[in-house]
């Protein structure tokens, strides 16, 4: 067959959703942040949630996520996305309300913002994207920061010694009863991405259902921060951060119900 | 068994030539081209259109939204 026929209308198989803008997204080339907020709008259309939804963008590399998605939105300061998304959740109960946001964001400036929302079972939606670093302000250490991951606040390494050690803020929030659904996936392949859409899915179908807070955490890249290329982050991710932020479901329950592994 | 065909389209402006697209693809359809878009990004072609089956694991992993995948039974 020659191309020409074989790429028409009823041949297409997978394309842009509408619920996209036709916006060049800022981030770097390869960064994940694209691809979570590709599904995230694919879900949203699938679900027909355009009118009901409601983004909070972070302070980080997602800041601009507003200008990404065609739904309505709220600048929240930095941390502050979880205070923000339980405002418009209890003025709005009939919308879906989600909060996007880096380890930056939620695991160290916002950590009690988080840790408080969650643990009164807001009926929200959590996207967490960690990267292991602040991507926007040139790559310092985060919370999240793997032993030995060297960032420009870390140039020989993260030292458990004099920085901590890197923080399992998803197993944290796994253990309040507020939270239904605590999961952690990953987009670096299609399977993966496909994996991690499902999951999103299921949060979100438990917030419509007012089951508590949902939360989905992204291992994520940030490979101009941790100065790699887009294939090689991916792969040191795999090798480096998935041992120690394994992937899958952490807590599948109702608010109120303890049921988390950990 | 009938053979599937596929292909993709990639929005050369768009394309930031991250090559995520070349290395998701099982049957080494996809290149970075020597050639440039506007911005400077050496886009994702199709060098071996033949090879494509239309699974779309490009597309799903591609940051920018930048390829569009068809499939037809031929
Ligand atoms: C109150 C306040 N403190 C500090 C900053 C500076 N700042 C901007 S983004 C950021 C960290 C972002 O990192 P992360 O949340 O991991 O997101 P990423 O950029 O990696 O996606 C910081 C510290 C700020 N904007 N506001
Ligand atoms: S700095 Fe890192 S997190 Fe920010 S857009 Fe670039 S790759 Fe993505
Ligand atoms: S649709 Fe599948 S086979 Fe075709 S280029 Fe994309 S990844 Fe390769």
């Amino acid at each position: 067959m020659e191309l020409k026929d074989l790429i028409k209308p009823e041949n297409l198989v997978y394309g842009k959703t509408k619920i996209l803008e036709d916006e060049p997204m800022h981030y770097c080339p390869g960064c994940s942040h694209g691809v979570v907020h590709k599904l995230l709008a694919e879900l949203i259309g699938e679900m027909g949630l355009q009118e009901k939804t409601i983004g909070i963008a972070p302070v980080g590399c997602a800041v601009f996520a507003y200008k990404y998605l065609d739904i309505d939105w709220q600048e929240a300061a930095h941390g502050r996305a979880p205070a923000v998304a339980t405002a418009l959740i209890r003025l709005k109960p009939d919308n879906f309300v989600f909060t996007y946001q880096g380890d930056g964001d939620l695991a160290s400036i916002g950590a009690a913002e988080i840790m408080h929302a969650c643990n009164r079972g807001e009926n929200i939606l959590v996207i967490f994207i960690n990267n292991g670093i602040y991507g926007m302000t040139g790559g310092q250490m985060a919370p999240t920061t793997i032993e030995g991951m060297v960032t420009s606040t870390t140039p020989g390494g993260r030292n458990v010694d004099l920085n901590g050690y890197p923080m399992k803020i998803t197993n944290l929030i796994a253990q309040l009863p507020g939270t239904s659904y605590v999961t952690r996936q990953a987009v670096h392949t299609a399977s993966a991405a496909r994996k991690c859409k499902r999951s999103i899915k299921k949060a979100i179908e438990n917030v419509l259902d007012k089951k508590g807070t949902s939360f989905v955490e992204v291992v994520s890249t940030c490979n101009s921060g941790w100065k790699m290329t887009p294939v090689g982050a991916n792969t040191w991710m795999e090798d480096n951060m998935i041992p120690y932020y394994p992937l899958g479901d952490l807590k599948d329950s109702v608010k109120g119900e303890n049921s988390s592994e950990n | 068994m009938a053979k599937v065909q596929g292909a993709v389209v990639v929005n050369i402006e768009e394309c930031k030539g991250c090559g995520l697209c070349v290395v998701a693809c099982p049957h080494d359809v996809l290149q970075l081209n020597k050639e440039v878009n506007s911005k400077g990004y050496h886009y994702s072609y199709m060098a071996n259109p033949n090879a494509c089956v239309g699974c779309a694991h490009c597309g799903v992993v591609c940051p920018d939204t930048c390829i569009t995948v068809y499939r037809a039974k031929v």
